[in-house]
């Protein structure tokens, strides 16, 4: 298992720093015992509507795919990012493949414990050149480029 | 209609691409078939009891005749000469080998059509009414919100993982011929006091093994928040729906265990969150795409036509064509026509690449270049002058197209049933043959009325049985194919879920079943009542009684 991080639109092999990690429930539990945990793990079965705390002290939050076909962490990802404004990293954790990571990625993924070649990831990111709806990743819809262009011309 | 510009054109062709690389990787071995599975369902590759089947989608079931043409040439290039419309407005082919597969999506691409997300847990092809932009009880054309939607939806990042499949339905007429309230979500767009144009919001229709009619969870949405209001219905499921069973993931059991009212509030509150947050396309946009489906250049023409009432004089079997299968028009002169896939004896919803062919020619030459494929396994020509009637009617005949049968008791809806499907239990399409045949006088089935008989092969109900008028499920009995009668359902604005009249029956029985509760109606109809009118002022009782009678 690799770590890749995503910066700058590189999907690239990271160091895998030490980080102290701390589920949810622990940490709500008892914060003082946990005052030194650097990674947040989030169960993909917890709404983060219920998670109105400062995560701001975590520089990684790291969210779940039991399975990849359980999609529920692509939604937590979002709601970090657009509404809880969490600006630290977004690590994917478990069944996590090639041919989900565009979608992780515009719903605010970026960091992938990923199996498989990262040369192979980097290209699945490149698969679109563009996008119909907003999403976490900040990047401009089809239909904003639509009006840009027609202001264009 | 709508035309791609280089954005759509763009990323079709991307998707192709990808999807080229992923059966790359299943055939070297790279991807197991695990693997593969999610991945070819997202482009509607099924694996079949003998092969793979690819479902193509007909956006909201519009079609023009060049891709009416390279769904012909597919059918006979990389199939078997023909192809099955589905009771999605879509089309399968049942034999294609899956090397060709990108190639297919290919050939598909250059005429702006593609598989995507017809099928697999994802927001499925939208579908809308047949007759938009035609009918004359609409109040405006629905196609362009399906067009918003089929954009919003394209690899939506946040809903390609969902609990299960899901299904919108959009129609703008108070005649519902899209089954909106069926639908995980139906939108019904009509206009409020003020005269404004909205959308009433149904959640958590759905047929299966545990059928319901939809909740209405907003009486009026304004149109221009109609994605933002819908990502937040779909953010509430992605969450909060159920993963642990098969069975109980649509969206159905959620809207069914939380209650309406509270599902309503949970989507009321995320949605007052992202409303205004950039979901909701920019005025410039909406107006764009509904540009798109400004009606065509109708002529200035008198609403009757001399030619076609001669035509109707002289010919008996035109004149029944014209009652049965061709509707009103909102332009004076013009009609609706509904081409029959329905032969008699024929497979429900097949039809050859020759016909598909015809069907083409007659709408590049009578119908604006428009075609449209209907939930019921049907096509229509939308935009034919009465004049042509008769000149349209003869070139379908030609081409075994002119059963006038739409809506009457042969036009029966079928699944593919044991005869393809591996989940089936009983075939569904032998016994929509047998009970065609046994009602064959055309005659006889327009006094019988609207009628409408709907089979599944398997409690999956893919053939909507529990909205039949008649209803026919195949069960399992033992090993041998076993067939449930429910009575009473309707898909239709008057939706209701048809009640099981009792014990199974073995293929032969049912047709004979069909043929007593038919003679029972017969006997009973008050003024024109239609089937349903007199089971629902009857009530099952009698018709039940008539069904087991000394069986
Ligand atoms: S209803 Fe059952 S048998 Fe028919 S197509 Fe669906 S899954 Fe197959």
């Amino acid at each position: 298992m690799k770590l890749l991080k995503l910066a700058h639109g590189r999907l690239l092999p990271a160091l895998e720093e030490a980080q102290e990690e701390v589920s949810l429930e622990d940490w709500r539990a008892n914060p003082q015992a946990h005052a030194g945990a650097t990674a947040l793990v989030i169960s993909n079965d917890v709404p983060l509507a219920d998670v109105r705390c400062d995560l701001s002290g975590f520089s990684v939050i790291v969210l779940d795919f039991p399975t990849f076909k359980d999609g529920r962490a692509y939604s937590q990802a979002r709601l970090l990012r657009e509404r809880y404004a969490y600006t630290g990293e977004i690590r994917a954790r478990g069944e996590v493949l090639r041919d989900q990571l565009s979608f992780m990625a515009r719903c605010g993924f970026d960091g992938f414990e990923f199996a498989g070649a990262a040369g192979d990831a980097e290209a699945a990111l490149e698969e679109f050149s563009f996008a119909y709806q907003p999403a976490a990743d900040g990047a401009l819809p089809v239909c904003r480029r639509r009006i840009a262009a027609a202001e264009a011309a | 209609m709508y035309r791609y510009d280089e954005f759509d054109a763009t990323l079709v062709a991307e998707r192709v691409a990808q999807f080229r690389g992923q059966v790359a990787r299943r055939l070297s071995g790279a991807l197991s078939e695990d693997e593969f599975k999610p991945l070819r369902l997202m482009n509607g590759l099924y694996l079949q009891l003998h092969a793979y089947m690819l479902r193509v989608a007909i956006p909201y079931g519009t079609l023009s005749s060049k891709q009416m043409r390279r769904l012909a040439h597919v059918a006979r290039k990389y199939d078997k000469g023909y192809g099955h419309f589905t009771t999605r407005q879509n089309i399968q082919y049942n034999w294609p080998a899956l090397v060709d597969t990108p190639d297919i999506l290919d050939d598909l691409a250059d005429v702006e059509m593609h598989a995507i997300q017809t099928s697999g847990n994802c927001i499925r092809n939208v579908t809308s009414d047949p007759y938009a932009g035609a009918t004359a009880d609409e109040i405006e054309d629905p196609r362009p919100y399906a067009e918003m939607i089929r954009q919003w939806s394209t690899f939506h990042p946040e809903f390609s993982f969902l609990p299960r499949k899901f299904k919108i339905a959009v129609t703008a007429s108070d005649h519902d011929r899209a089954a909106v309230k069926v639908h995980d979500i139906g939108l019904r767009l009509y206009p409020n006091e003020a005269g404004e144009a909205g959308f009433e919001v149904l959640v958590g229709g759905g047929l299966g093994r545990t059928p319901y009619v939809g909740h209405v969870i907003r009486r009026f949405l304004p149109k221009e928040h109609l994605l933002s209001y819908l990502e937040a219905i779909l953010r509430v499921y992605n969450t909060q729906g159920r993963r642990d069973n098969l069975y109980k993931a649509r969206i159905k059991i959620l809207v069914n265990s939380e209650g309406a009212d509270r599902f309503a509030d949970l989507v009321e509150a995320e949605w007052t969150k992202i409303k205004g947050r950039g979901v909701d396309l920019p005025a410039e946009e909406a107006a764009r795409i509904r540009a798109y489906f400004a009606p065509p250049d109708f002529e200035d023409l008198s609403d009757r036509s001399e030619k076609l009432e001669a035509a109707r004089a002289a010919d008996e079997d035109f004149a029944r064509w014209l009652r049965v299968n061709t509707k009103p028009h909102k332009a004076p002169g013009y009609a609706i026509v509904n081409i029959s896939l329905k032969s008699i004896g024929g497979v429900p919803g097949d039809i050859s690449d020759m016909q598909m062919e015809a069907v083409a020619d007659l709408a590049e030459a009578y119908s604006f270049d428009e075609i449209r494929a209907t939930h019921e396994q049907n096509l229509v020509l939308p935009h034919v002058k009465k004049d042509d009637l008769h000149a349209v009617w003869s070139a379908l005949g030609g081409a075994g197209l002119a059963t006038a049968n739409i809506g009457l008791v042969s036009d029966i809806i079928a699944c593919p049933g044991l005869d393809y499907c591996t989940l089936a239990n009983a075939r569904s399409i032998p016994i929509a043959q047998s009970i065609a045949e046994r009602f064959a006088d055309l005659g006889v089935q327009e006094d019988l009325g609207e009628l409408k008989i709907k089979i599944s092969g398997c409690i999956n109900a893919c053939g909507h049985h529990h909205v039949g008028h008649i209803g026919i499920l195949g069960v399992d009995k033992k090993g041998e194919e076993f067939y449930q009668i429910t009575l009473g359902g309707s898909g239709a604005e008057d939706a209701s879920l048809g009640e099981i009249a009792g014990r199974g029956l073995s293929s032969t029985q049912v047709v004979d079943a069909v043929e007593k509760l038919v003679g029972f109606y017969r006997g009973n109809r008050q003024d024109g009542e239609r089937f349903l009118d007199t089971y629902r002022r009857l009530g099952a009782g009698p018709f039940k009684e008539a069904l087991y009678e000394a069986a």
